[in-house]
């Protein structure tokens, strides 16, 4: 039988550091798509709840529970992160698994909002954008999921075929901030 | 020359710098103009038409003259303002407009020749003839005017793009915004002040007065200071804000790396785009000229510019310094010179009524009629109802007012109003939503008033967003009136300058008038007065009120010409910044690409992502060879393609079949699970949109493919359905395009290659044509899909992408040891042309299903979208371009894609077209040229001779027309 061998989105690309930022690749997680079906939205809640220990976010919200979060992922439907799927979530939603289909990177330091800043139009003012937030935006030429972790630890999510491209473009405005912040 | 006196310079830090090849010494705090007026330089520019010797004239961003080229090549910055560059250790500034030398330019036969060389000159003379002009007049006036250039090298320098969110938003740091940003940062909003300058504080850096008892400087720095220390404020310091957008979106460029030596990854511009909830315009003014006759000589600056040279940087532009006014403010610039122990020989003041208490010789009711010098100032005349004085002066300090700095209030097309008490533009509230303008930009010009205005913007703009605020303790300030008399030009005969950058004078904008030019948007364009870098900042109100004057008509009345962005000039590399290289575009890879790439494939774009166009091996020397070769692979033995770019869908829900019937024109609904659909798809108007497969993997659950470039038109298009058209429909869908590594196994030894892969493996019964289902290669679950692109016994084995690599690397070996291998994008290409398989060569967006020959899959039981448009009157007609067949038939043998078809024996003429070709390939199967295309009526002419011209390429053949599946036509080997 032959074994076929697992890659991750960014192999070969991450970790870097530069300055006081770094950008790094968790362990691939199980990622679910999961949208519910109509009028299920209350029952799915509660099976998530059931399953996972996981409120149902809001729009521009995430919930987290034993290693797994719930991010907003769009109208209607949320990623689940860390956790595979239970079953019991199908009978109320459209569930699909995204584990390949996303590079998902953490990028954490003291100026990582502002090398986000370089690339992102979002608002993320303390008071905007609060740990446990999250928004689809774009990351300079792409679509994202960007999610603030902590204070200075954000997770972004973003094509796996594009993976190259967000380290380049996420590198470039890295160096860009290490070089001002040394004056 | 430098004088004693506590400037904001700092004497212990010496810089030397190049200007035009010669080393000079400033000091850190000095601008290239406050240090090359340090050193005695006065002459540092050519003018822009008649190469006039030019000076410095500002102390600011608006300078018309004083501009130079920084850096070489790829770092090469011309038009770069001497008045803000400031100086660091090698710099190297070069003048501009000039040859051989600035001293001794020989253009500047150009003045000799003004009397012809004025307003509308070149369109009068120019005229014949005509094609002269693009050839032979435009470019040799190109090269005598102008200012500097690029170096055409590639740029080398970094440039940055970023955005920012605050409360309030204040320009400018005078004694408003810094009230301001203080009253809004204390009340706790996030603010951001913009200041163009390295410092904090407006006009109060280069002011001799107090505020609060101190120093109005040392208040300003206190301030900042504090400003720097509140969390909640960012201040950003040589930062000018460019222009204002719509839902308070500001353009703002900040120059990073323009004082420094540049170092590895700085960025040397950053243009920001700062939203904010409520902006404090706080831009101040800008002192006005007046026109008088050869008021351009170097030596002639600016009032306040003069006392900005003296307070700020301890430096006296001239030895013996003249200055003219008309208003107050005038002679604090005599005071301050003579506080700096600086001779002033004269004080001219327009106002018959003005009194000074200063010790200096003092004309009142006189005005500078003229000058004389050539690169420098050398003396005026001063003309009074008694007579005319000449007196012996190497700077002239003049002012003929103020004019708000209003550009931004006026960026949304408002126009403002004239305010006759300040002869001056004022904004009018509401011009920019959100913006509130506050300070001498306002038209209040006192320190006292200014502080008060920017405490009170502030306030508004707090309790506008929900903050508590309260109007500050004012400190005390200067609180002077401020008595202006207008003098616009001073009459006499001479060239009188209004317009220092484009050089117009008193005299063009009359003759504009003259020529029925008057529109003040006519006399603008006419006579270029307020064009190029300065944007008419020292000019504008200057040159309308002479065309008020010559049109019979008021100020108000001849209005202004339009405020556009950017305020100050802005590199096209800061706004592209990011954009070029790499940063083009995303670039898509699939998980094959390292090998493919390894393996030699020259990639091509398909959309966003990149796909091989061969593989070629050792001894291939064209690509029709290595794809001849790769399509032998998958008619004689097997082929492996990376198709995993296709789009690819989910979509599951209880109505997920009704709603793919709705979408598609065909039925889904009777597909049965564990089997695949080709699917046609309409837009709105009845022509194709996309095709594709679409798998049931259970009752409720389909996987639909779409056309790898319309991936995304094709999810719009659901969303627009399924919360549009079909609301009620109970179906959720996703991409899971990149979940996926997907591969064409395709070929008679495609079942037996798989067979060796597979956990558990297939037969014609278990895996029959067009079956689809779950299976799994070592341990790792997957998808098999038995479709063929090409016309064989092909199947479509798709892993979660982690997997791809390692997928492909397995497929390609064991396709290698079956006689077959990998094939690309051509062969890919070539197979499906042979097979008679359309893409959106074919299904360019106006071709219908009935073009195409599918109007049998239009189906009659249901509705679907797109359907009534598609059977207008028109749409189904049988002279319409129809989808067919081609293959060569003339000497030549050769067919071109684009190529178009007439009847055999008719010109090739547009009148005759009869259709043209969408795709060709040389089929190596059959041995020669096959193309696909459109003829009109062509279902029905299988058979017979038509002549293909392509006019761009030159080729002309004739070809027999048949039909569009060459290969197989019963489709019996993708079944067997």
């Amino acid at each position: 039988m032959i074994e076929l061998v697992a890659k991750p989105p960014c192999e070969g690309l991450l970790p870097v550091t530069i300055g006081t930022v770094t950008l790094s690749e968790p362990d691939m997680a199980p990622l679910t798509l999961i949208a519910p079906m109509k009028g299920k939205e209350v029952a799915l809640a509660k099976a998530m709840q059931t399953a996972h220990k996981l409120e149902w976010p809001e729009a521009g919200a995430t919930s987290g529970a034993n290693g797994a979060a719930l991010v907003w992922f769009g109208r209607a439907q949320a990623l689940l992160v860390g956790v595979a799927a239970s079953t019991k979530l199908n009978a109320h939603a459209a569930v699909a698994d995204q584990s390949d289909a996303w590079a998902r990177v953490v990028l954490e330091g003291e100026d990582a909002r502002e090398v986000l800043a370089r690339l992102t139009p979002l608002d993320m003012r303390d008071r905007a954008f609060p740990v446990g937030a999250t928004a689809r935006s774009e990351v300079f030429h792409m679509q994202a999921s960007i999610t603030r972790m902590g204070a200075d630890s954000w997770q972004i999510i973003g094509f796996r075929s594009m993976a190259a491209t967000l380290v380049h473009d996420l590198t470039r405005a890295m160096e860009s901030m290490a070089a001002r912040s040394q004056r | 020359m430098r004088i004693d006196g506590n400037g904001l310079i700092n004497r212990a830090k010496p810089v030397s710098f190049q200007f035009d090849g010669t080393t000079y010494q400033g000091f850190e705090g000095d601008t290239l103009a406050s240090a090359l007026l340090a050193n005695g330089v006065k002459l540092v520019a050519r003018s822009f038409k008649y190469h006039r010797p030019r000076g410095i004239l500002t102390a600011g961003s608006e300078e018309p003259n004083a501009l130079v080229t920084v850096g070489h090549g790829g770092s090469q910055d011309p038009n770069v303002r001497a008045t803000t560059q400031e100086i660091y250790d090698g710099m190297d500034a070069r003048s501009q407009n000039r040859w051989p030398s600035l001293a001794h330019d020989v253009l500047a036969v150009n003045d000799l020749g003004a009397p012809f060389l004025g307003a509308g000159f070149y369109y009068k003379t120019f005229m014949w003839p005509k094609a002269f002009w693009e050839k032979l007049y435009e470019p040799i006036i190109r090269r005598a005017a102008g200012l500097g250039a690029i170096s055409g090298e590639p740029i080398t320098d970094k440039y940055e793009r970023a955005y920012a969110h605050c409360d309030v938003l204040v320009v400018g740091s005078g004694p408003a915004g810094l009230m301001a940003a203080l009253t809004a940062g204390e009340a706790g909003a996030d603010v951001i002040i913009a200041e163009e300058d390295s410092l904090l504080g407006g006009r109060l850096l280069s002011e001799a007065g107090e505020i609060d008892g101190m120093p109005a400087r040392d208040w300003a720095n206190e301030v900042a200071i504090r400003l720097n220390a509140m969390s909640n404020v960012r201040v950003m310091a040589r930062t000018s804000v460019t222009g204002a957008y719509d839902g308070g979106t500001y353009g703002a460029l900040e120059r990073v790396g323009h004082h420094c030596e540049m170092r590895d990854g700085l960025p040397k511009e950053c243009f920001w785009r700062i939203t904010a909830k409520r902006t404090v315009l706080a831009a101040g003014a800008l002192e006005r000229p007046v026109a008088f006759q050869n008021n351009d000589r170097p030596g002639i600056m600016m009032a306040s510019a003069v006392r900005a040279y003296v307070n700020r940087w301890s430096v006296a532009p001239g030895k013996s310094v003249a200055v003219f006014g008309n208003n107050d403010s005038a002679h604090d610039t005599a005071a301050d010179l003579l506080a700096a122990g600086v001779h002033v020989c004269a004080l001219i003041d327009s106002r018959p009524d003005a009194t000074t208490t200063l010790d200096v010789p003092f004309y009142a009711g006189a005005q500078v009629s003229g000058s004389e010098g050539r690169k420098e100032l050398e003396a005026i005349s001063i003309s009074r109802a008694s007579g005319t004085d000449k007196v012996q002066t190497d700077c002239l300090a003049m002012s003929g007012g103020w004019n708000p700095t209003l550009h931004l209030a006026c960026h949304m097309s408002g126009r403002p109003d004239w305010d006759e008490s300040i002869a001056a533009f004022v904004p009018k509230p509401g011009m920019v939503p959100g913006l509130i303008a506050a300070g001498a930009c306002n038209g209040v010009f006192s320190t006292a008033a200014c502080l008060g205005e920017g405490a009170g913007a502030a306030v508004v703009a707090l309790e506008a967003i929900g903050l508590q605020a309260d109007m500050p303790k004012m400190p005390v300030a200067e609180d002077r009136d401020y008595s202006i008399s207008p003098l616009w030009a001073v009459a006499g005969k001479g060239r009188a300058w209004l317009d220092f950058q484009n050089d117009v004078t008193v005299k063009d904008v009359k003759q504009a008038a003259v020529e029925n030019f008057r529109s003040v948007e006519h006399m603008k364009r006419y006579t270029t007065q307020g064009m190029a870098t300065d944007q008419g900042k020292n000019s504008n109100v200057q040159a309308l009120a002479v065309l008020a004057d010559a049109t019979g008509r008021g100020i108000p009345e001849t209005g202004t010409t339009t405020y556009r962005p950017p305020f100050t000039p802005v590199a096209i590399a800061a706004m592209a910044a990011g954009a070029e290289d790499k940063g083009f575009a995303p670039e898509r890879f699939t998980t094959s690409h390292r090998l493919a790439v390894k393996a030699g494939a020259p990639m091509i774009e398909a959309g966003l992502w990149y796909r091989p166009s061969y593989f070629p091996v050792k001894g291939e020397t064209h690509w029709r060879q290595s794809c001849d070769r790769e399509v032998g692979y998958v008619r004689n033995a097997v082929g492996i393609a990376d198709v995993s770019t296709l789009g690819k869908i989910d979509i599951k829900g209880p109505d997920a079949a009704a709603f793919l019937d709705f979408l598609y024109t065909n039925m889904f609904s009777s597909l049965k699970v564990g089997r695949v659909r080709y699917g046609l798809m309409l837009r709105e108007d009845g022509h194709v949109m996309d095709d594709g497969t679409t798998a049931r993997m259970a009752d409720d659950h389909f996987v639909m493919t779409t056309t790898t470039a319309a991936a995304g038109q094709v999810m719009q298009h659901m969303e627009l359905v399924s919360q549009g058209m079909r609301r009620g429909m109970d179906v959720r869908f996703t991409s899971v395009t990149e979940h996926w590594a997907q591969f064409a196994v395709a070929g008679p030894k495609a079942r037996e290659l798989l067979n060796g892969l597979l956990d558990a493996p297939i037969d014609g019964e278990s895996w029959p044509f067009m079956a689809c289902g779950d299976m799994s290669i070592g341990g790792v679950n997957g998808r098999l899909f038995r479709i063929s692109f090409s016309g064989e016994h092909a199947y479509e084995v798709a892993v979660p992408a982690r997997y791809g690599e390692s997928l492909f690397a397995e497929l390609r070996s064991r396709a290698e040891a079956l006689g077959g291998g990998l094939y690309g994008m051509e062969a890919l290409n070539v197979l499906r042309i042979e097979k008679g398989f359309i893409t959106h060569a074919e299904i360019d967006g106006r071709a219908t299903a009935f073009d195409i020959g599918m109007q049998g899959m239009m189906s009659k039981k249901k509705d679907f979208y797109g359907k009534g448009a598609a059977a207008r009157p028109g749409l189904l007609e049988d002279d319409r371009e129809q989808l067919v067949g081609l293959k060569p038939t003339g000497v030549v043998k050769q067919l071109t894609a684009g190529a178009h078809l007439y009847r055999d024996g008719a010109e090739p003429v547009r009148v005759n077209d009869q259709g043209y070709l969408t795709s060709v390939a040389f089929s190596p199967t059959l041995g020669t040229y096959l193309g696909l295309g459109f003829l009109r009526g062509g279902r029905a002419r299988h058979g017979e001779t038509v002549k293909m011209v392509d006019h761009l390429r030159g080729i002309e053949t004739t070809c027999e027309v048949c039909h569009p599946v060459f290969l197989d036509p019963n489709g019996e080997k993708a079944r067997d």
